[in-house]
């Protein structure tokens, strides 16, 4: 596709675009990183465009369809004129044997110099043959690329934790990226999808900066992950009232209540929805009356019913809860408790035992 | 015109409750965190006295599970619970069988719930607190803070169980024996 050493800014003034307008770019992306438009316009000018191989493993392709969505920076940007997108099942012209031909070319020509972008996850049961891509198996696909890149970009919570192709009991031991490859630069975006604008954020950090930007413990960017949804849910003033949608279809839920009783994962969930919202800043699923489900954190197929606050625990053999486990270990014991005075009661009706005079020395 | 209730809701002239102004669950939260902080700091101490107190001081933190006489002296505890014997085994301080259940239920229970707790409120109180910068280290065991508010709420019935067992012992062996706290006076 396009050359990958001229820069963004060569690229945009050959299109037709002002001076102007690219500084006015500079300063609305600078502003959504928390940047100065400055280091932006600079790193834009004198950067050769860094090359991005997409690819696709086990996955539905909403982080493709989230990706295109991206309304700032706007997508064609990001697209045609920032990175240089050699490889992308979903938007590439080439196909067959061509388009894998470019896979080797840049890992020929750009030996850790280009990122790596994978949605979804490799399978490894019975070598990889659950996903098959280019007549091998992804995992090898994977491989060979991510040895050469400079770094890895995990899209989505199928390459950060596994999603639902690891779900138990995970028939195909699909793996998030990171257990398959530990000695790359590697920052993970999860959510199912991510949100649009933190992908192209993103994509404009890496490629502007050539490198990662600040991750977290977990290895998400700090920038868009470091709150949860609770933190910023314009419902929160009614969780902090005590007021509580009980039923879907009750006043409160028409009143717009908070939704924890119904099962949102808000309070546990690190994602950008609640500040940025999704399509260009319209909604989130909360703003449409749902409760938040957790996309973007680790296991959230296998926390139970999303309609419940508490992760059902299936280690006794049935399905239960915190609460119904606990309430009845603790019935159990109250049980014991009650038929052990029984006996001690009838014992005593008997016969009074002795006192003990008994004073000894702790050991 | 509107008054606040000592819940935290507003009320207008008929009485009604005013939607906004409201505090109810964020007063509950404050009483659980300032509980929290309050069990932590007596906690602290506990442990403070542990170390400078007197041989039983040490009882609930260290179980002496390698020596003989403990578990002859357990042995005979259940005896005397199962009713099977009547002499308690130990004078002072508590017998090998509550000293097993102290440890297990109470101790390990209330640090794991400090643990968690404080890893909890870090959350709230940001990846940037204090709180966070101590404790925020759990979820690297468990990326998912999920499973903390389950094992959080799992450690809650632990001790309900704790207090109803504990509660019965004492009284239990106080009518029994007669040499428990509540008829040392
Ligand atoms: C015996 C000790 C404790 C008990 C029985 C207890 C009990 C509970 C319970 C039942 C919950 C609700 C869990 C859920 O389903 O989300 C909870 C939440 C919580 N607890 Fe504790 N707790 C204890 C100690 C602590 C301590 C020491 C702290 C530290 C300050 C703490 C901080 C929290 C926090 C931050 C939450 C989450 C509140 C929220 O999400 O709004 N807890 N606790
Ligand atoms: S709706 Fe969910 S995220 Fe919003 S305040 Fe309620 S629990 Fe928190």
């Amino acid at each position: 596709m396009g050359d990958a050493t001229e820069t963004f800014y060569g690229v945009i003034r050959r299109q037709g675009i002002t001076r102007r307008s690219f500084l006015k770019f500079c300063s609305f992306t600078a502003a959504s990183l928390g940047l100065g438009a400055s280091s932006i316009a600079h790193a834009l000018e004198t950067k050769p465009r860094v090359p991005v191989i997409w690819l696709h493993g086990l996955e539905c392709t909403c982080c493709s369809e989230s990706f295109i969505r991206s309304a700032h920076p706007l997508i064609k940007d990001a697209l045609l004129s920032m990175i240089s997108l050699d490889y992308d099942h979903m938007i590439m012209a080439a196909a067959g044997h061509q388009a894998e031909a470019i896979l080797e070319e840049t890992r020929a020509r750009y030996k850790g110099g280009y990122v790596l972008a994978v949605e979804g996850n490799p399978p490894l049961n019975e070598g990889g043959m659950f996903c098959i891509d280019g007549g091998k198996p992804f995992v090898e696909k994977l491989t060979s690329m991510a040895e050469e890149s400079m770094a890895i970009v995990a899209w989505g919570t199928c390459a950060s934790w596994g999603c639902v192709q690891a779900a138990k009991p995970n028939p195909t031991r699909a793996v998030p990226i990171d257990k398959l490859i530990t000695n790359r630069p590697f920052i993970k975006v999860p959510g199912g999808p991510p949100i649009a604008e933190v992908m192209s954020g993103l994509v404009t950090f890496i490629t502007t900066f050539g490198k990662l930007p600040k991750l977290d413990h977990q290895g998400r960017p700090s920038m868009f992950y470091s709150e949860r949804i609770h933190d910023k849910c314009y419902r929160r003033s009614h969780f902090d009232a005590g007021q509580f949608v009980e039923e879907w279809d009750d006043t409160n839920a028409r009143k717009g209540y908070c939704l924890y009783k119904l099962g949102c994962k808000g309070p546990t969930t690190y994602n950008a929805c609640s500040a940025l919202r999704w399509n260009g800043g319209v909604s989130f699923p909360i703003q449409s009356g749902h409760g938040c489900l957790g996309c973007s954190e680790d296991g959230f197929w296998d926390k139970g019913s999303f309609y419940d606050r508490l992760t059902t625990i299936k280690q006794f053999g049935i399905e239960q809860n915190a609460d119904e486990i606990g309430m009845a270990a603790a019935g159990v014991v109250g049980l014991a408790v009650a038929a052990h005075a029984a006996v001690t009661a009838a014992k005593r009706l008997r016969h009074r035992p002795d006192r003990p005079a008994h004073k000894g020395k702790p050991s | 015109m509107a008054v606040q209730t000592p819940n935290g809701f507003n009320l207008d002239r008929s009485g009604k409750r005013i939607v906004s102004g409201g505090f109810l669950f964020g007063y509950i939260r404050f009483a659980h965190f300032s509980a929290g902080y309050v069990l932590s700091a007596g906690f602290l101490l506990r442990i403070y006295w542990a170390l400078m107190g007197n041989a039983h001081a040490m009882q609930i933190f260290c179980v002496p599970l390698w020596r003989r006489c403990f578990w002859r002296e357990l042995h005979h505890e259940i005896r005397r619970y199962s009713f099977l014997a009547v002499e308690p085994e130990r004078g002072l301080g508590h017998n090998r069988l509550a000293q097993l259940a102290m440890f297990f239920m109470f101790t390990q229970t209330i640090t794991f719930m400090v643990v968690t707790g404080f890893a909890l409120y870090g959350q709230g109180a940001g990846t940037d607190s204090w709180q966070y910068k101590v404790f925020g280290w759990v979820f690297s065991l468990w990326p998912n803070s999920q499973d903390f508010h389950t094992w959080h709420h799992l450690g809650l019935w632990v001790i309900v169980m704790f207090a109803l067992v504990h509660i019965y012992a004492v009284l239990w062996d106080d009518v029994v024996s007669r040499r428990s706290f509540p008829s040392i006076k």
